[in-house]
Order: C-alpha cells, then sequence, then structure tokens
C-alpha cells in the first residue's frame, strides 16, 4: 500500500504566522490568547486567539483581496508557506496528480457579514458578487486549488472540530488511490461581531476575568474554551514520489486514522471518541503501548474534559502516556484546531519534545491522566495520537508516526 | 452645463477596476490599458460584475448582462457609460 507522509508545513496561529515561530511560541507556553475587541459593543465574551500580525497586502495577491474573507486569506497564505517549505512547485506536478482537500466549520463569517449589511442598508445592487462564493465552507479548498492548479482530487469537509482530521484522513485515502500529493489541513477565521456571537451561542465559551485563565482545558478550573482562528495546512505526498523527487523534509506519515459519530443522547451508550481512537492504532497497526504522546481534544469543559479523560484512560490505562493540549495558548480553532495539533505532534516527533499545557492548568487528578503541564517534556517521540471532537457528536483520530 | 453628471474616464474606470476586483500582474500604472480586453487584463466575469454594479451605483448607468458581455476592453465601456450618460442629460 502507498503510504502518505507530510513534507511541507504552514502554519498560521494566533501565536506565530510561521511554523518555527508558532513552534517557539508553543514551547516557550507564549500565548496568543487576547482580548477580542469591536468598537463599542460589549460582549459576554471577550477573549480569543487572535492573529495580529497578519499582513493582507502583503501576504495576499491584489486580485485576490476583493473576493477573500480573513479565513480565506489565512488558507492561502498557510497553503504557499507549506508549498515553499516542501520545496514543491505544484504547477510541476502533471495533469491531475495534486488535490486540495480542507476542512471548515464556519465560512466566510466577516465578509458576509459586511455585504450582507449592505444588502440591508443599501439594497441587493451593492452586494458584492463574490459573496456568491467567498463564504462557502469549500472556497478555502476551492481558492488555492485555482491559484496552484491543483487539479485532482480535491474536497471540503464539514465536521466541526473535528473535520480537520476528517480532511487529513479523506487526503490519505486519495494518496492511496494514486494522487501524487495532496494539500490538506483546515484554516477558520470568523473572529468578527457576527461569528463571535455564533460563537458565544454554543455556551460553552469561557468568560473569564484574565487572558491567562481563558482556557484552562482539563483543570480543576476549567470553565469553557476560547474561540480561535487559524490552522495548518501540510503537503501530504505519496512517500514514493516524495523519495523520487528528493523532498527535503518528511515530517511523518498518516500512519492511521477513524471516525466514529455519538449516538443518540438518552440511548446510554457510550461516547464514540474511544472508538475512534483505537479504530485508528487499529489502522495503524499499532497498540496503545506504541503511542508517545496524546494531543488531546481538549475542550475545556468539564463534562467534555471528564469523557476525553475517560476515554484515553479507558485506551491506555491511567496515566499510562503523556497528554497536552497546545491549543490551550490558541484556543479552538474549528476546523483549523486539529491540523494545527497534526502538525504540532510532527514537530514533536521532529523535535523529540512534548509541548506543555500552561503553568495556570492545575490538573484534575480525578481524570487520572498524566497532563503535561508548565514545562516540555523532552522525551523520545516517534507516534502520536490526535483526538479531536466536533459539535454534534463528532470524534476522529489521527495516528502520526516518524517517516520511516 | 449644470450638475450633470461626471463623465467616466479610462483612468477612473481603471481606479474601479483595481478597487473592486484587485491587479494582477497582467498590467502595471505604465500599460495603456483602453484597448487591452478586460481577459487580457486579468479579469473574468465576475469582476465585470463587480464593475458594473460599481458604475450603476456610482453613475446611474445600468449594463445588462449582455450588453457587458460584448464590451470587451475599457474604452468600449467607457464610450458605451458615457453615451448613455449623454442621452439622459
Amino acid at each position: 500500500m502507498k503510504r502518505a507522509v507530510v513534507t511541507g508545513i504552514g502554519v498560521v496561529a494566533p501565536n506565530g504566522l510561521t511554523t518555527e515561530d508558532f513552534w517557539a511560541a508553543t514551547l516557550k507556553g507564549r500565548s496568543g490568547i487576547r482580548e477580542v475587541e469591536f468598537g463599542d459593543t460589549r460582549y459576554s465574551a471577550r477573549f480569543g486567539g487572535r492573529i495580529t500580525d497578519f499582513d493582507d497586502k502583503r501576504h495576499i495577491p491584489s486580485r485576490l483581496l476583493p473576493q477573500t474573507d480573513r479565513m480565506t486569506r489565512l488558507a492561502l497564505y498557510a497553503a504557499e508557506s507549506a508549498f515553499r517549505d516542501a520545496e514543491l512547485d505544484p504547477e510541476a506536478v502533471a495533469g491531475y496528480g495534486s488535490g486540495v482537500t480542507l476542512s471548515n466549520a464556519a465560512g466566510g463569517f466577516a465578509l458576509s457579514h459586511r455585504e450582507l449589511k449592505k444588502l440591508w442598508g443599501e439594497g441587493p445592487k451593492s452586494v458584492s458578487a463574490y459573496l456568491s462564493f467567498a463564504w462557502f465552507y469549500a472556497c478555502n479548498s476551492g481558492q488555492i486549488s485555482i491559484r496552484h492548479g491543483l487539479r485532482g482530487p480535491s474536497a471540503a469537509l464539514v465536521a466541526e472540530q473535528a473535520g480537520g482530521l476528517d480532511a487529513i484522513g479523506y487526503s490519505r485515502r486519495s494518496v492511496r488511490r494514486g494522487t501524487r500529493m495532496v494539500l490538506t489541513g483546515g484554516v477558520e477565521s470568523a473572529l468578527d461581531p457576527w461569528g463571535w456571537i455564533s460563537h458565544i451561542s454554543s455556551g460553552r465559551v469561557a468568560r473569564p476575568a484574565a487572558a491567562d485563565r481563558a482556557f484552562l482545558p482539563f483543570g480543576t478550573d476549567a470553565a469553557g474554551y476560547v474561540p480561535g482562528e487559524g490552522g495548518a495546512v501540510m503537503v501530504l505526498e505519496d512517500r514514493d514520489e516524495a523519495d523520487a523527487r528528493r523532498a527535503p523534509r518528511r515530517y511523518g506519515e498518516i500512519a492511521g486514522y477513524a471516525a466514529t459519530f455519538d449516538p443518540a443522547p438518552g440511548t446510554g451508550r457510550p461516547p464514540g471518541l474511544r472508538r475512534a481512537a483505537e479504530n485508528a492504532l487499529a489502522d495503524a497497526g499499532l497498540a496503545p503501548a506504541d503511542i508517545d504522546v496524546v494531543f488531546a481534544d481538549g475542550a475545556g469543559s468539564p463534562d467534555l474534559d471528564r469523557a476525553e479523560a475517560e476515554a484515553i484512560s479507558a485506551v491506555f490505562g491511567p496515566r499510562a502516556v503523556p497528554v497536552s493540549v497546545p491549543k490551550a495558548l490558541v484556543g479552538r480553532l474549528y476546523a483549523g484546531g486539529a491540523p494545527l495539533d497534526v502538525a504540532t505532534a510532527l514537530l514533536s516527533i521532529r523535535d523529540d519534545v512534548i509541548p506543555p499545557v500552561p503553568a495556570a492548568v492545575e490538573p484534575d487528578p480525578e481524570y487520572g491522566i498524566d497532563l503535561v503541564v508548565g514545562e516540555p517534556r523532552h522525551v523520545p517521540v516517534r507516534r502520536a495520537l490526535v483526538l479531536a471532537r466536533g459539535r454534534g457528536g463528532f470524534n476522529s483520530a489521527v495516528v502520526v508516526t516518524a517517516a520511516a | 452645463m449644470s450638475a450633470s453628471a461626471p463623465e467616466l474616464t479610462v483612468d477612473s474606470l481603471r481606479a474601479i477596476l483595481i478597487e473592486v476586483a484587485g491587479q494582477d500582474e497582467s498590467f502595471d500604472a505604465d500599460t495603456d490599458i483602453a484597448t487591452l480586453t478586460f481577459d487580457e487584463l486579468g479579469y473574468d466575469s465576475l469582476a465585470l460584475m463587480e464593475l458594473s454594479a460599481t458604475i450603476e451605483q456610482r453613475f446611474g448607468v445600468a449594463i445588462d448582462e449582455e450588453e457587458l458581455s460584448k464590451l470587451s476592453t475599457p474604452e468600449a465601456l467607457v464610450l458605451f457609460v458615457n453615451g448613455m450618460l449623454a442621452e439622459v442629460s
């Protein structure tokens, strides 16, 4: 069977606009969670993982500016970074040999908000024709496909915060079926006022007094999550093709993937996260003891944290594997969150170090998990499990391993 | 002549195009764009829809889609719009 390896990473995160800046910030515990301001309007939640140093005019071609929402600009930037990192010119991949499959969960809120305001305020003729596609879930995949000439199998997957792993699993399948290279991952942004109240409507957004107390997954004081923007895009290549073109980097292999769906509420059956983890391990041909670190979903609400800790303990045994939630520094990035975790897992493998959750997290001992807190843990990392849950019952898991 | 609507020029059309649809490497500040086609200038049908909607808002001249598809250069579009403006004034 063909093997899918990651040969390039493009990160766009609230605590780093390049892979190395993000990675350094993640290891040092530098947070991208800050106050989100919208003029005079006050909202019940005010902290978000916001990217403050993205320069639209510098990072995005002029022709694409009027037709793109912020989510797509961030995605285009990450895609370009990933190709540069892979030292791959996608235009040089012939015919249908290259594709793009990204996840998206919110669509283009800020642009839609602006244009719908024109609709009600100035009339239908003032609405931009670009609204016709710029708000789509599929817009990031589409714009990247057009810009880089990726004509092969492409898709947009939507499964709230689990979708980013589904996109990676789907892309691996494309590679196994013969596509030479697929750009995969997910990028999200919906931090305009309309997006913000939509986030708040989940009922799980934290309302803390200070940014460093905002998102404390698995902590005794966990009281919700912080929405953020950004994500990661990766170049996934058939290993033989990567070898043939002498790709400069192989961060690792997407070795296992599985997705499950929670049973309907009230059935009394357990949630599907444990099965997703077990199935991904089985898919990778690995046992729980082979896994060196788990990057958890880290919902940051006590009920969901407990459910995830139970799933991890059920698979691995109590306190049997290090667990981390690097997204505690950037918030939950919707479709961008899990791909950023996969990128982080690959960097952990590269550098043999597990990034910590911030020291502000006081692990709840009842959960029985070995949470890496405060300081990075320098241990050999060869294989990592990444978990993600999406609102509405989605569970996904990916196993990444060092490229053999 | 009093308070008549301003005429559209190729230069103001260039500015509107860049404002509503951006600009790629097909042309630069020194290019005489008047007789190049919109296609050669890197603009697709959606960009032209944006352009015609903006012209309608600012000059009060509506260009229907069929007409728009025949106006293949900035010069042709400017002549059409100014012709319509002359008719109503």
